[in-house]
């Protein structure tokens, strides 16, 4: 038993409705390796992360094993741990009012009786802990002092940590995309720290989207794709490029793209030296009548563009310049965009674009309450007319404005809210992923009306990580890395899989262009 | 080779038909469905209506026992106007609610207005105009306070307005010097507890003008609209371009000035002042403001359904009186109607997104 491998996963299937999440994945992880797990979106990637953590039930026949162990499936995710297996995810799972050290003991103060705790030993033991991983950290300092890499590095030093003491084994531990939102020199230090961890003798999965970094830190890496396993290659005898063609699926040559052909209109809107919290600076443009996608892996900074230019979160610089003005956006605010003809769709239907509790009528009628108002004042009839009308033409179903909004399925109340802010004829439309959680159909329905304002005159900036609706809709998609624009994308090279491709080959163009 | 591309053509024509007659169909199926099977009409009627049904069988329950009194039309008279004030000080408290904001502060406003028209009108010898207009200021003044902490230091409005509202005890204990000041003006007595109109003492029309402006803001102006947005989703309505800070910090300042008019009636209505019954009327703004979010428009702080709320606890605490029932059920009425409000009010909301 003792040559058995760290972690061994067979056959392991999951279903959503209808369609195959996963599909007979297998995956073996040796002791003392670092095993990287790679794929794009709806890859599997993360189906597997969740059922190994027991959130998922998957279907019957698979099998999980750990150092040998059989583990009872749906995986028991309180007791895993015992067997040898911890998650450090995104969300760190610190708690940012507490110290260093109360978080450190926080699985045991959760789940042990402990009457006489005392501090001065779990400070001894954090410090001890520390040094062991030659970290400087204050055990004593609040977590939200913390710089991003420290509270990272905090979370793996727990996990680890948690492994040690609650486990015989060596363990295994799953880093899900812990490095996205660090900067460069942070990455360094978390690899240190993982070196050391798999010098102790544990083995470690790296779940990343960034091709670089899993090259830089794994001994071999699993790449997943539409829910099948591809390949476990050795990372030493896998060059970049053979790594992109098994996520994306396809040899890098020429592509015979689509593209819609980009209006020959004048610039209509231009962002000249935009920087934000982990963006910047970016200058770009777009034209009247155009759709100009921005997207990029998660961390690349696309996604803070809409809303740092309608002012919904505050730019640290930069200017737009938009009809013969140019306009600080360090200062915007929501009024100011709306009155400049600038709409602003939030990705968080519920809570930032819409309120589920309020009738679809006030929710479409809210932009435009002083022009639905008779002498007599505003009536609910008129505001459930006019929005019966708005959804007629954008296919809401059912259409009935009385409802309120979160009777709605996504794709509808999504159409809804769209509905919203093209009854302003705007100039620009920003819009932060319209078709996430939206079914097939209504998704065509929200192209078609998006299409429809672009031929009326509007320019829309999307951005979005879907890869295959950017295609569609865009005349022109621009990728971010690091907070920067690295490749435009039109006409004939603007496909899913160049999208795609553009987005994984995009940590290494910054690198080149640094 | 002709031939068989007629035939294709034809089978394609057939399969085209075909398609459109099964178009029609979903067509006239998605028809059917579009106005969802809503709620039953009778649910919402009787949602809508009931408090004011529940009212009508208090007074029948409470008549049965106590025929002369509960049925005469003097003792409703006399009930609507001396809690003319609580309705006042709820229509206040209920414009904060719904921007999303609590205001604990309201019965202190209340007490402090009511003790500064005595002190200035009496101990001062100010005239009686002056005195309620800087009665109406010192409400304005504590609205500005509040909206300052709760705002601009991001503190939570129950904290905030905890705090305010003990200072203000403070304050009037030292304006009144902890006593009972009497002796105010005739001519504020007379405008609102002595004048009737069709028997009902002026104050209590003071409070259905106050309702019918409230119920109209809140019903048929954009304002009223972006309110309830701003207490609804606070996000949206920001992004949405509403100034969600200015619409906050007005609906603060509205409720303290609507509570120190209530103050102004409370001194009228006895013509003296004390430094501490007014903050008895906390609770019972809280509980009708939440109990009539259950009635007339279900699930929305509304102002119809506020008084429709005060009067009817009003009435089930006269009854209990007629009945010889010790004082402290009062604050059972009131303590139980708050709890009891507020459970139906959100069994209210958590239904309906789900029918």
């Amino acid at each position: 038993m003792t040559d058995a491998p760290a972690l061994s996963v067979t056959n392991l299937s999951k279903r959503f409705g209808g369609a195959l999440a996963l599909d007979h994945v297998a995956l073996e992880v040796r002791r003392g390796e670092v095993h990287g797990l790679l794929g794009s979106n709806g890859s599997g990637k993360s189906t597997l992360i969740k059922i190994l953590a027991g959130f998922h039930d998957p279907e019957p026949g698979g099998e999980v094993r750990l150092y040998g162990r059989k583990v009872p499936l749906p995986v028991p995710g309180a007791r895993v741990r015992e067997m040898g297996l911890a998650f450090v995810h995104q969300h760190l799972g610190l708690i940012p009012s507490l110290t260093v050290m109360e978080n450190l003991a926080l699985g045991d103060l959760a789940t042990t009786h402990n009457w006489g705790i005392s501090w001065r030993a779990e400070e001894a033991r954090a410090a001890e802990v520390f040094a062991r991983y030659d970290l400087a950290l204050d055990p004593r300092r609040e977590v939200f002092t913390l710089s991003p890499v420290e509270q990272a590095l905090l979370a793996i030093v727990r996990a680890v940590e948690d492994l040690r003491t609650a486990s015989k084994e060596p363990g295994v531990l799953v880093l899900d995309e812990p490095t996205p939102f660090l900067p460069r020199a942070g990455v360094e230090q978390l690899f240190r720290l993982v070196r050391a961890a798999k010098d102790e003798g544990a083995s470690v999965i790296f779940v990343s989207h960034d091709v670089d970094e899993v090259r830089e830190i794994t001994d071999r890496a699993t790449i997943l794709r539409d829910g099948k396993l591809i390949d476990t290659v050795v990372t030493a005898d896998t060059s970049h490029d053979a790594f992109v063609e098994r996520i994306i699926g396809r040899a890098m040559t020429a592509y015979g793209g689509a593209g819609k052909a980009r209006p020959n209109a004048e610039p209509l809107a231009e962002v000249v030296e935009l920087t934000g919290p982990g963006l910047g600076p970016v200058s770009l443009e777009v034209a009247e009548g155009e759709i100009l996608g921005l997207t990029g892996l998660i961390g690349a900074g696309y996604d803070a563009v809409p809303a740092l230019l309608y002012g919904a979160r505050n730019a640290t610089g930069g200017r737009l310049r938009l009809a013969g003005q140019s306009i600080r956006l360090d200062t915007m605010e929501p009024p100011e965009a709306l009155a400049r003809g600038i709409v602003y769709l939030p990705a968080d239907r519920m809570g930032a674009a819409g309120v589920g509790s309020l009738p679809v009528s006030d929710n479409i009628g809210l932009p435009v309450l002083e022009r639905l108002r008779r002498a007599a004042g505003l009536f609910d009839r008129d505001i459930r007319q006019h929005a019966g009308s708005l959804g007629a033409r954008a296919g809401v179903k059912p259409n009935a404005p009385e409802l309120p909004l979160s009777a709605l399925s996504g794709g509808n109340a999504q159409k809804a809210l769209l509905a919203k802010w093209l009854q302003v004829e705007p100039r620009l439309m920003l819009l932060d992923e319209p078709t996430q959680g939206v079914d097939v159909g209504a998704r065509q329905d929200i192209w078609d009306a998006l299409d429809g304002a672009a031929e009326g005159g509007a320019a829309i900036l999307i951005g979005s990580t879907d890869y295959e609706q950017l295609a569609q809709l865009c005349h022109r998609v621009l990728v971010f890395a690091r907070g920067r624009i690295v490749e435009e994308l039109t006409g004939e090279r603007l496909d899913k899989d160049a999208i795609a491709e553009a987005c994984f080959r995009s940590t290494t163009l910054t690198a080149a262009a640094e | 080779m002709t031939d068989t591309r007629d035939m294709t053509d034809n089978r394609i024509e057939v399969y085209e038909e075909r398609i459109a007659a099964l178009e029609e169909k979903l067509r006239a199926f998605e028809g059917r469905l579009a106005p969802p099977p809503s709620r039953r009409p009778g649910t919402e009627w009787a949602e809508r209506f009931g408090l004011l049904a529940a009212w009508i069988l208090l007074i029948l329950i409470l008549g049965s026992f106590r025929p002369d009194q509960m049925f005469s039309w003097n003792s409703y008279a006399a009930m609507f106007g001396s809690n003319a004030m609580i309705v006042v000080l709820t229509l206040g408290l209920i414009i904060p609610l719904t921007t999303g904001d609590f205001d604990l502060s309201v019965a202190s406003t209340m007490a402090l207005s009511s003790m500064m028209v005595a002190v200035l009108n009496v101990r001062m010898d100010w005239s009686i105009e002056g005195a309620i207009f800087m009665a109406l200021a010192a409400g304005v003044a504590v609205g500005a306070i509040n909206a300052l902490f709760i705002l601009w230091f991001r503190i939570h409005s129950l904290i905030v307005t905890l705090g305010t509202g003990y200072f203000i005890n403070g304050v009037v204990l030292w304006i009144s010097s902890s006593a009972v000041i009497s002796g105010v003006s005739m001519d504020l007595v007379r405008v609102v507890i002595m004048t009737r109109f069709l028997g009902i003492p002026l104050a209590f029309w003071y409070a259905v003008l106050l309702t019918a402006a409230l119920w109209y803001v809140f019903q048929h102006t954009a304002l009223g609209r972006r309110l309830l947005f701003v207490g609804r989703g606070r996000e949206v309505a920001r992004l949405s371009g509403v100034n969600v800070n200015r619409a906050r910090a007005g609906a603060l300042i509205a409720s303290s000035t609507i509570a120190a008019l209530a103050g102004v009636l409370y001194t009228g209505m006895r013509g003296s002042s004390d430094p501490s019954s007014a903050l008895a009327f906390l609770l019972p703004a809280f509980a009708a403001a939440f109990l009539g979010s259950t009635t007339l428009y279900p699930g929305r702080f509304n102002a119809p359904g506020a008084f429709v709320a005060v009067y009817f606890l009003s009435t089930g605490i006269m009854g209990l009186n007629f009945l010889g029932v010790p004082s402290f059920v009062q604050n059972l009425f009131y303590g139980g109607g708050l709890v009891i409000a507020v459970s139906i009010s959100q069994l209210i909301r958590k239904r309906r997104p789900m029918d």
